[in-house]
């Protein structure tokens, strides 16, 4: 064995990590004992936070990185990968994350943006990241900075799930709408979406993007979740959907399987039973623009 | 020929496309399920598991009652490649991480893995090894990848890194630490297909 030609944090173990979560459902937790709960009812992976977006949506001020020792107590207790949220832009947060044993970083919309002109060079770090999106050409700029995965912004900590059916149906319907374009109308599409255009032919061809594709931001119920995955998204956050359930334990166990039952109603019925009510939640429609947080990064 | 992919989650549709550029370089024209439900693998002439969360996997693979299926398989001989995720599942034993999650092992392999043993996902790495049925280095990709700390006498080790035991060989069953799907390399497949075919004759 040659040790010189050993390498960490490549693209292909980057990206690889991230398809390791393919089919999964990520969980947001706040403290050890929801992380323990999320890893037996099967999440692949836990999103470890100072408060579920729900609540952040609710008190205001400046959210920021959840306290590193919180985060620690989660790493510790669970066998499964831990990720964890820094500010758009912020990427001493990123390095912290890093240095503390984080598994994979979501620059993330949720929190207060810390930079309105760049998001992180996320090429830079060793761990994977995951970032948000609304539209391909956005989606495309963030793997252009280096993001290992993507996933729908959506409208977090609602429970409504309109806003992450309409940004994967955007970006899935913007890949379809590439397949015909000859090299130049490929040219003008990336320039009009703002997109490098090796990226933008990359995905064309491929006919996905070139990066798992997760969908987040609002889903909230079994249901939520396997409509998601006959979109056609790799897998499944849910934020605030599991804890601010009637039954966390329940509804946890049911989405994971629903994910993996997506495409059977009779099983989605069965799956569906006697979990609980479901987080009480919030239409999109009635929130004031300033409160929308999709709208945070470009 | 049918090799079943266990589908439930992770490295699903990469196994599935190495297996078809293998077969079609081998000029095999055979057909590749993927498999989430039970009733299918009694069906098939080999069984692939990829790899992703063993924990999930594991608490699935029970739950739809595939587990019993693969179990059956493996005593009929039926060739089975297992990946990371896979290879903890098939382990006799899983170490501290899998007690600690009570952890549904399979038991089919006479080995005894510690999952995450080279660290978080900023340890992951990849190098090229040695493999015993292998002429040349293979690439290999280990993601919060696991290592085997025993093997039983049936058991044959086929790549190490360093000191650590990373692949190895009983009978029909290959397990690996690493991840062969992630890369265009396609020998371990070949390998894999090779073992289906003189099995099913």
């Amino acid at each position: 064995m040659d040790m010189e030609k050993l390498r960490h944090g490549t693209e292909l173990i980057k990206r690889g990590f991230a398809k390791m979560q393919k089919g999964g459902v990520i969980m947001d937790v706040t403290n050890k004992e929801q992380a323990r709960i999320a890893e037996e009812a099967g999440a692949v992976a836990v999103m470890a936070l100072q408060a579920v977006p729900a609540d952040i949506r609710k008190e205001g001020g400046v959210a920021r990185m959840a306290d590193p020792e919180i985060i620690k107590s989660i790493i510790d207790e669970v066998t499964i990968p831990v990720m964890a949220k820094t500010r758009i832009g912020h990427f001493v947060e990123a390095e912290i994350l890093q240095a503390i044993g984080v598994d994979m970083v979501d620059e993330s919309e949720v929190l207060t943006p810390a930079d309105e002109m760049y998001h992180i060079d996320k090429t830079g770090f060793t761990i994977p990241f995951v970032c948000g999106a609304r539209n391909l050409g956005e989606a495309l700029r963030r793997i252009n900075e280096g993001a290992a995965m993507i996933r729908t912004k959506g409208e977090a900590g609602t429970g409504d799930v309109k806003e992450a059916v309409r940004h994967t149906k955007q970006i899935t319907g913007e890949i379809r709408a590439l397949a015909s374009k000859n090299k130049e109308e490929l040219i003008k599409a990336a320039r009009e979406m703002e997109a490098p255009i090796e990226l933008v032919v990359e995905t064309a061809k491929l006919q996905r993007l070139p990066v798992v594709n997760f969908a987040a931001g609002g889903i909230a119920t079994p249901a939520d979740a396997a409509m998601m995955m006959q979109l056609g998204v790799d897998g499944i956050f849910v934020g605030s959907g599991i804890f601010k359930s009637e039954n966390p334990e329940k509804m946890a166990k049911s989405i994971v399987e629903a994910v993996n039952n997506y495409d059977k109603p009779e099983m989605l019925a069965e799956i569906s039973k006697g979990i609980g009510n479901p987080m009480k939640g919030v239409d999109t429609a009635t929130i004031p623009e300033s409160e929308i947080l999709q709208t945070r990064g470009w | 020929m049918t090799i079943a992919v266990i589908a439930i989650q992770g490295n699903v549709e990469e196994h599935i496309h190495a297996l078809k550029e293998a077969m079609q370089k081998q000029k095999l024209d055979e057909k590749v399920v993927p498999v989430k439900h039970k009733g299918i693998i009694p069906y098939c002439d080999g069984i692939v598991l990829p790899g992703g969360e063993s924990t999930t996997l594991c608490r699935l693979m029970k739950h739809e009652g595939i587990d019993i299926e693969i179990i059956d398989a493996a005593k009929q001989n039926k060739p089975i490649l297992a990946t990371c995720a896979g290879l903890i599942s098939l382990a006799k034993s899983g170490g501290k991480q899998a007690q600690k999650t009570k952890q549904h092992l399979l038991g089919i392999m006479d080995i005894e893995v510690d999952r995450n043993t080279f660290g978080r996902q900023g340890d992951s790495f990849e190098v090229p090894i040695h493999i015993s049925f292998l002429n040349t280095p293979y690439n290999a990709v280990f993601i919060r990848a696991p290592k085997i700390v025993r093997v039983g006498k049936n058991v044959e080790v086929i790549a190490r890194f360093g000191e650590d035991i990373v692949g190895a060989k009983q009978q029909n069953i290959i397990g690996l630490a690493f991840h062969p799907e992630l890369t265009d390399d396609l020998r371990i497949h070949q390998y894999y297909l090779q073992l289906v075919q003189e099995n099913t004759g």
